[in-house]
């Protein structure tokens, strides 16, 4: 029994558990010098905290984007950073406008609620024009097909919107209801940070609700678990895809518009490369293919990006450990990539696909 | 598109798409960018032809699905579609008038021109040909008309008027397009008098287009008239062997003069050229052969790069002072060791899953490489500086001509080194598990070692073509190594045809060598390549020179290789 065990044990996996015993080492070192040193306050940490839940839910937004259409066609849609940052791009000038004739201070749920419907309008078109040109047809080429035609297209739309909307960085407006601080269990958090989140969870929990409950979603989860069945069952498979391409996104198109009201680095048309990755990563940590798991995994890649450069970096004292804060993200990418490509919650999706 | 789709169907179809391609380039600023590029005298520009592209396009298809009509009702069908297709343009003018032009005078809340940075009067001056609205949309709607009908023709006519049609506008339009290269290369082979001759500042001169185009029509019209390609396919196969031998004497002759005959600025360019042909070569072992989706790739072409440096830098960085052709082989190994070392984590790794892993260290490694944290050891944002150009025999190679032979020879090295390896037991293997990784494993080939040899060997090419770089350049810097440089590899090889050696070479020559040489498309550059990998996924998969099994693989159902059941199979695999 032994002997069998250890026959089928190749030096492949002692490598990867070396590997993977050495991280978690130079993570515990890490978290130990910084803790035992208490280089920074509770009140400290829990700034962290919000604005990586912020930010952690426009990964998440984002993220179900990804989850939806892999968990459907087994495909990693790799221009949906693009997706987001179209909405995002466009809904910019429309929030200028609003905000010069007042009508983003007057009536600041109105003129959000109208940005929203314009970024998500946006960047549904855009998904599912997508969809139609470059994916339909290849939908039963080989695998690596539709991944080159999705790099491709990502590019294309990168700089259509360039030629569109010109290479300038444009802002949102600051919204003056949304300045100020609120207490929250005795920190004090942005209110934008909790507004974001507030909504980004209210449009996660009107998904869960419509894949849970509706007829489509019920389609949406038999195309996913079966393609040709659902067809036999009378499932127009067409319109489950670009049903799904929609709503991956509107909800994209909405956190553009999230995204900009909480950071004033601007908007322009690299923007949605990074975060497109980063919420890759974000629903690979949640199980891809997993609708609840790629909220939570967006979450706490929010969370893991904003407090572990402190935590653990400045911990080995490496200097500037700000500076890779984004490195962290592709590392957590690779890690799970390679010892749980299923994810935290596990998702049987990733056992099919292999 | 079943029979009976009816024709006007087509029309307004085609038309439709032909307008919005032109409709997207004049709104994407591509037509007002280069409408101040004069191609032919000073009245057609590389803008118009741009906008014409689309209109054409739409006689074509239209031409293309009534190939079974009449000459004349095809025709008719392709103008009519032409006019179809100015529809878009006009409303483009329509909407650059109410919104911007109209408006110009007024105070505005809402500035359209802010948003829509390309909607401005010129365009519709552009489109308008200058005349205003009231003459120039009749004017813009009979030119469409006729591009629409002219777009019919390519398709109809028949073969041997149109082909010499094809070939001389595509030599008149090249010539125009490159006037700057071509006038180079006939500097350095004819003296300056007859660029002066053929070309004003960078348009060709309208009798010179004209001279060229008829000069192409008549070659081909001949050539198509003599039946060439027919003749050459009845000669004895001695002579078409011998005759083969003196095209590649020809061909190495003009290699080696090349640099001699276009000047310094084209041998630049040409050894990028030559540089992407390494790297793409490398690639294609990963990718083309073994089939693991690489897009971290620009690793290791920057740690060849940084060896090189580090090792011969004359500045505070560098560790030894070793020369060139010392240094050249540590980079080839530090490209080994690192190929192996991160090829070991993603082997368990397949598809997508391992594209985006690679990803991931690419950027990894670029973020270290910029931060503080590092810099003490490779210069962070500042880079490595004052690395020697190679010297051989006295002679410091310092001239763009010396380097390209340089990389030349290092192309063909690496070149030589995959055909070797391709019809190696090796590079079988690697084909063997990039058709069927499971299978492949069952036959009894070892998994981890095939594909750690693929992740080593290709990352060893690019990490010499990295030290070269780093020679030629003398600094390197971090930001010049970023994800741009994998998706070029990658969509060079795809391009070419993946596995295929003469495809790189080609692929290199569209995607790196043609924007090397117009400089104005730097801007757009990037579209081309998304638009130009969605387009070569769609209608030609296995690239310009495709390698054969990989042709047959992709065209399996129309050319009745595949039954019912193996389509069956196939579908639930996927």
């Amino acid at each position: 029994m032994l002997k069998q065990r250890l026959e089928r044990f190749s030096w492949v996996d002692i490598f990867l558990r070396l590997f993977q015993v050495a991280f978690i080492v130079i993570i515990v070192i890490g978290v130990y010098n910084t803790v035992t040193t208490a280089r920074y306050t509770g009140a400290q940490w829990a700034t962290l905290v919000f604005a990586g839940l912020a930010q952690g839910s426009i990964y998440a937004l984002i993220a179900l984007g990804y989850t939806l259409v892999y968990g459907i066609l087994l495909m990693i849609n790799f221009a949906h950073g693009e997706i987001y940052m179209a909405g995002a791009f466009t809904a910019v000038f429309l929030a200028q406008y609003l905000y010069n004739i007042g009508i983003l201070d007057s009536n600041p749920i109105l003129g959000i609620v109208a940005l929203i419907l314009l970024a998500a309008s946006v960047s549904t078109v855009i998904a599912v024009f997508l969809e139609r040109i470059a994916y339909r047809p290849l939908r039963n080429a080989p695998r690596l097909v539709p991944l080159i035609t999705a790099i491709g297209a990502s590019f294309a739309l990168q700089y259509t919107f360039r030629g569109l909307y010109g290479a300038e960085f444009r802002s949102y407006p600051t919204v003056n209801v949304l300045r100020g601080l609120v207490n929250v269990f005795g920190f004090k958090v942005p209110l934008v940070q909790l507004v974001v989140l507030g909504a980004a969870i209210v449009l996660m929990v009107a998904l869960y609700i419509f894949v849970e409950r509706t007829k489509m979603g019920r389609a949406m989860r038999a195309v996913s678990e079966d393609k040709d069945v659902a067809r036999l069952m009378g499932v127009d498979i067409d319109r489950v895809i670009v049903t799904t391409f929609a709503i991956g996104g509107a909800l994209a198109g909405a956190a553009g518009v999230f995204n900009g009201l909480f950071r004033p680095q601007g908007v322009y048309f690299f923007m949605g490369f990074f975060p497109g990755l980063k919420a890759f990563t974000a629903a690979v940590l949640g199980g891809i293919g997993n609708i609840p798991g790629a909220m939570i995994g967006g979450l706490l890649l929010g969370v893991i990006e904003s407090i572990f450069p402190n935590l653990i970096l400045e911990g080995l004292g490496i200097p500037s450990a700000n500076q890779l804060r984004d490195a962290f993200a592709f590392t957590m990418l690779v890690l799970i990539l390679i010892f749980r490509p299923q994810g935290i919650f596990g998702e049987r999706l990733a056992e099919k696909k292999a | 598109m079943n029979k009976k789709t009816s024709i006007w169907h087509i029309i307004v179809r085609s038309g439709l798409v032909g307008g919005l391609v032109s409709f997207y380039l004049a709104a994407i600023g591509i037509v007002e960018t280069f409408s101040l590029r004069n191609l032919i005298g000073t009245t057609i520009s590389i803008g118009m032809v741009f906008v014409a592209s689309g209109i054409v396009a739409a006689g074509l298809l239209t031409a293309r699905a009534l190939q079974k009509e009449k000459f004349a009702k095809g025709i008719g069908a392709s103008m009519l579609s032409g006019v179809v297709a100015s529809l878009p343009l006009l409303f483009l003018i329509f909407l650059i008038e109410i919104l911007v032009i109209q408006r110009a005078d007024q105070q505005v809340v809402f500035n359209w021109r802010n948003m829509f940075v390309n909607f401005s009067p010129g365009l519709e001056g552009l489109l308008t040909f200058g005349q205003g609205l009231a003459l120039g949309i009749p004017l813009l709607i009979v030119f469409c008309a006729a591009l629409g009908a002219f777009g019919g023709l390519l398709v109809l006519l028949p073969n041997h008027w149109r082909l010499p049609l094809i070939n001389g506008l595509v030599w008149t339009l090249g010539i125009g397009v490159f006037s700057e290269n071509v006038a180079q290369i006939i500097t350095q082979i004819a003296g300056r008098g007859l660029v002066r001759l053929m070309f004003q500042q960078k348009s060709l001169h309208p009798v010179a287009a004209l001279i060229i185009f008829a000069g192409a029509f008549v070659f081909t019209y001949s050539m198509v008239h003599k039946k060439v390609q027919v003749r050459w396919t009845n000669l004895p196969s001695s002579r078409q062997k011998q005759g083969r031998v003196v095209g590649i004497v020809l061909g190495i002759i003009l290699l080696l003069l090349l640099p001699w005959l276009v000047g310094q600025f084209l041998s630049q360019a040409l050894f990028i050229v030559g540089l992407y042909i390494m790297i793409g070569l490398g690639l294609n072992i990963v990718v083309g052969y073994a089939g693991l989706l690489d897009l971290g790739y620009v690793v290791f072409f920057a740690f060849g790069a940084y060896t090189m440096g580090i090792l011969t830098s004359a500045g505070p960085l560098g560790l030894s002072n070793l020369n060139f052709w010392t240094a050249l082989p540590f980079c080839v190994l530090v490209g080994l060791i690192w190929g192996f070392l991160l090829g070991f984590p993603v082997l368990r790794l397949r598809g997508d899953y391992l594209a985006i892993v690679t990803l991931g260290f690419g950027e990894i490694i670029r973020i270290l490489a910029t931060s503080d944290w590092l810099a003490p050891f490779e210069g962070g944002p500042q880079g490595v500086l004052h690395i020697p150009n190679p010297v051989i025999f006295g002679y410091t190679m310092n001239q763009p001509q010396a380097m390209y032979y340089l990389v030349i020879a290092g192309s063909l090295l690496v070149a030589f080194v995959t055909v070797r390896l391709r019809d190696s037991r090796l590079g079988r293997q690697w084909m063997a598990m990039r058709e069927d990784q499971d299978v492949a494993e069952a036959m009894g080939i070892n998994l981890v070692q095939t594909k750690l040899l693929a992740f080593a060997i290709g990352a060893a090419f690019s990490a010499m073509a990295g030290g070269i770089f780093a020679a030629r350049l003398g600094n390197i810097f971090p930001h010049s190594f970023n994800l741009l440089i994998s998706i070029n590899a990658l969509a060079l090889i795809i391009v070419g045809g993946l596995g295929s050696i003469p495809g790189v070479v080609v692929g290199a020559l569209i995607l790196v060598g043609l924007p090397e040489l117009l400089r104005e498309f730097t801007e757009y550059r990037l579209l081309m390549y998304g638009i130009l990998l969605i387009v070569m996924m769609l209608f030609r998969p296995e690239g310009f020179v495709p390698e054969l099994t990989r042709k047959r693989e992709l065209h399996a159902k129309d050319e009745g290789f595949i039954d019912q059941n193996m389509e069956a199979v196939e579908t639930t695999k996927s």
